[in-house]
């Protein structure tokens, strides 16, 4: 039985307003999404090697959410997410040779080898953290909107965290904080129903999480989180709120989560949801669905798309041939950097 | 930063091991020592902001907040939503892009509240980042004692908190050291606990002006003596030296007992050098803490001289921490727990025996 269905739109209602974005802007978005997608399956295709000695937590069919979000930012805002790295780290510019050095263990991974894939960083872009505690990372992200807000800078914080973060107390005491002081922050939830194989229903009342942030007095809002248009719409209002000193937003976007929890492939079989729910949502693809009203509007050609495609293809071979290559960590740098001088 | 320059220019003032209670000068109370502390770092940087719950409250924390808002606005010094964990986290954040929070509390038993940030996040951050960020962050509370504290309200559980590699730990004892020991924690770029003791704050002492630094992980010798080693910090240390005073005013002079009393300042970074230095000299160490003995600080030193000197000891090593019990509220009960100087005069005297 399918529990939780694809509740947008699609791109219908967006065809009025597409000259509204220059054209380079839409392909660049939709690069973005490509290229993530494009990363994940090569992730996902060499993890049986067990070279790649982490944890994973693939982000394919969520890719639209931190395309739409981080295609506004520029690299003095700072984007912080949980255990769910790869798209935020990769959509806010992140090094991809050094977040793969850092799968593989090496001494060059992003931070060493000392945080893996669920910390991922690269903080000449402004992708300034994550943490492997569930919503332990949204305090983190308010308090760099407190050091903007103290300094009266207009750079903003972004922090991007799933449903179950709403179920710690320190993201609504952090929601609280954050409209008392009416701090430059944008906290989007990327709802994908599930925590692990727990179904948001056994977790939460059916209360619009979104809602429930409006009642801490933030301006709350739902989206689409399988439309880049809708989640970057959304996050163009927010950002306004946060740069003109008008405090922070909630942003929940809803998309399906394609894979298990963890590590490689589909677990649906195991049951704990209907393999029919993954394949209805895969219906609506966050690449492909946008690919199709682009190529629509004459934006993407498909010669195009075939270009990205090999770009894509041999940056990331050239990435993975570089991690593999490089050397691991000594045990001298185990005891670097424990305290800082 | 200006901070480097300004500590290093006034590190002439600075006495790491030097027997600081014998210093003549400016006499201030432990509360306004910290006031001056605080006012100096805010005035200093403007990176430093201080909150809490109740900074600005008319009892001012104790009097530490005293004045700090209206010299130093609302912005920087302000009340506090209950949040101990989001409140950590956020300081965290602030701290890792650029600002130097100082976080008061109360109480320790709040900081229990706040371990995921602690310990999880503003410990390790600067480790997970492979040094690439830093979070200097200072949290602040004050251990409390008797009139119904009990269980919740007086825990000393800086033990807990020993085995978190990336965190340092203060306990002061003197108004000099708590001046000093917190300018150097705002300055410090790591996450700094700072364990205050509550029956320490009425006490007055010899406090420099202006800016001058303890050294973080610096002991100091109270007393100095060939019969047996004292070490500990805090209120701890105070009834240790209650203790030897009433050994020495009640024996007759031949039989007088004469210790080294190392005030450790520091729990982590820990003086290893001084606590085996005197102990190689006196042969005999009695470890004491305001926390539980079982697993805290006198284990750690306990053991510390198991691996380091155990051919020098002429006495077994002796702890007095506090027992494996959670602390009671009613009086009478308090009196069978807290170690009082008759109970440590007389393990001492029976070290020395």
């Amino acid at each position: 039985m399918t529990k939780y269905r694809y509740q947008g739109t699609g791109y219908a209602a967006w065809a009025s307003v597409l000259d509204q974005y220059p054209p380079a802007h839409l392909l660049a978005l939709f690069f973005q999404m490509l290229r993530i997608r494009r990363v994940e399956e090569a992730i996902e295709s060499r993890y049986h090697e067990d070279e790649m000695k982490t944890p994973i937590h693939l982000v394919i069919g969520q890719e639209a959410s931190a395309v739409g979000v981080c295609g506004l930012l520029s690299s003095r805002d700072l984007v912080y997410c949980g255990h769910r790295t790869h798209g935020v780290y990769l959509a806010k510019g992140g090094d991809l040779n050094a977040m793969l050095s850092e799968f593989y263990c090496r001494a060059n991974g992003c931070v060493g080898s000392k945080g893996g894939s669920m910390h991922l960083l690269d903080k000449s872009v402004g992708m300034a953290g994550s943490s492997a505690i569930v919503a332990g990372i949204v305090p983190i992200a308010t308090g760099a909107a407190l050091t903007a807000y103290m300094r009266n800078e207009s750079w903003v914080s972004t922090v991007f965290f799933g449903d179950a973060a709403t179920e710690e107390g320190a993201l609504w005491e952090s929601l609280n904080f954050a409209a008392l002081k009416r701090l430059p922050i944008i906290y989007v939830c990327e709802n994908n129903y599930f925590s692990v194989c727990t179904p948001l229903s056994q977790r939460q009342p059916e209360v619009d999480i979104f809602r429930k942030a409006e009642s801490f007095g933030l301006v709350s809002t739902v989206v689409d989180g399988t439309n880049v248009l809708a989640v970057h719409d959304a996050m163009t209002k927010a950002l306004n709120r946060a740069r003109s000193g008008q405090g922070p937003s909630f942003i929940e976007t809803r998309a399906y989560r394609w894979r298990g929890h963890g590590g490689a492939g589909d677990d649906s079989s195991s049951g704990y949801r209907d393999p029919d729910e993954v394949k209805l949502w895969q219906e609506h693809c966050p690449v492909e669905s946008f690919s199709k009203f682009l190529t629509q509007h004459n934006i993407l050609q498909g010669s195009r798309r075939q270009a990205m495609e090999t770009r894509i293809d041999e940056e990331v071979n050239a990435a993975f041939a570089s991690a593999i290559s490089s050397l691991p960590p000594t045990e001298v740098d185990l005891y670097k950097h424990v305290y800082s001088e | 930063m200006p901070w480097a320059d300004a500590l290093i220019q006034s590190q002439s003032q600075s006495q790491s091991r030097s027997l600081t209670s014998q210093v003549e000068g400016r006499v201030l109370s432990y509360v306004d020592a910290l006031n001056e502390a605080l006012a100096l770092a805010l005035d200093l940087d403007p990176n430093v902001f201080v909150l809490g719950q109740g900074v600005n409250d008319p009892s001012a924390m104790f009097g530490v907040t005293r004045q700090l808002e209206q010299r130093f606005g609302a912005k920087r010094v302000f009340d506090t939503p209950l949040s101990e964990e989001g409140l950590t986290g956020i300081c965290t954040g602030a701290a890792m892009t650029g600002l130097r929070p100082v976080y008061l509390h109360n109480r320790p038993d709040f900081f229990l509240l706040a371990f995921n940030q602690i310990v999880n996040h503003a410990a390790k951050i600067h480790y997970m980042d492979n040094g690439q960020t830093n979070v200097p962050l200072v949290m602040w509370a004050a251990i409390g004692r008797g009139w119904g504290s009990g269980a919740q309200h007086s825990q000393a559980i800086q033990g807990l908190l020993l085995t978190v590699p990336g965190l340092r730990i203060l306990m002061p004892s003197t108004p000099y050291d708590a001046k000093g020991l917190m300018l150097s924690a705002i300055a410090d770029n790591n996450p700094v606990l700072i364990f205050e003791h509550r029956w320490l704050m009425k006490q007055t002492g010899f406090v420099p002006e202006g800016l001058y630094k303890v050294a973080i992980g610096d002991a100091v010798y109270r007393q100095r003596g060939d019969d047996i080693t004292i070490v500990g910090s805090s209120h701890a240390l105070h009834i240790a030296i209650e203790a030897m005073n009433r050994i020495n005013d009640e024996t007759i002079s031949a039989d007088i007992i004469s210790a080294d009393i190392i005030d450790l300042r520091s729990i982590k970074p820990l003086d290893k050098h001084l606590i085996i230095e005197s102990t190689r000299k006196t042969g005999r160490i009695l470890i004491v803490d305001t926390g539980w003995a079982m697993g805290g600080v006198c284990a750690e030193i306990g053991c510390l001289i198991a691996e380091t000197c155990p051919e020098s000891l002429r006495h077994p090593v002796r702890r007095i921490g506090l027992p494996d019990v959670p602390t009671p509220a009613g009086f009478t009960l308090e009196q069978f727990y807290y170690p009082t100087a008759e109970k440590m005069a007389a393990v001492i005297t029976e070290m020395c025996g």
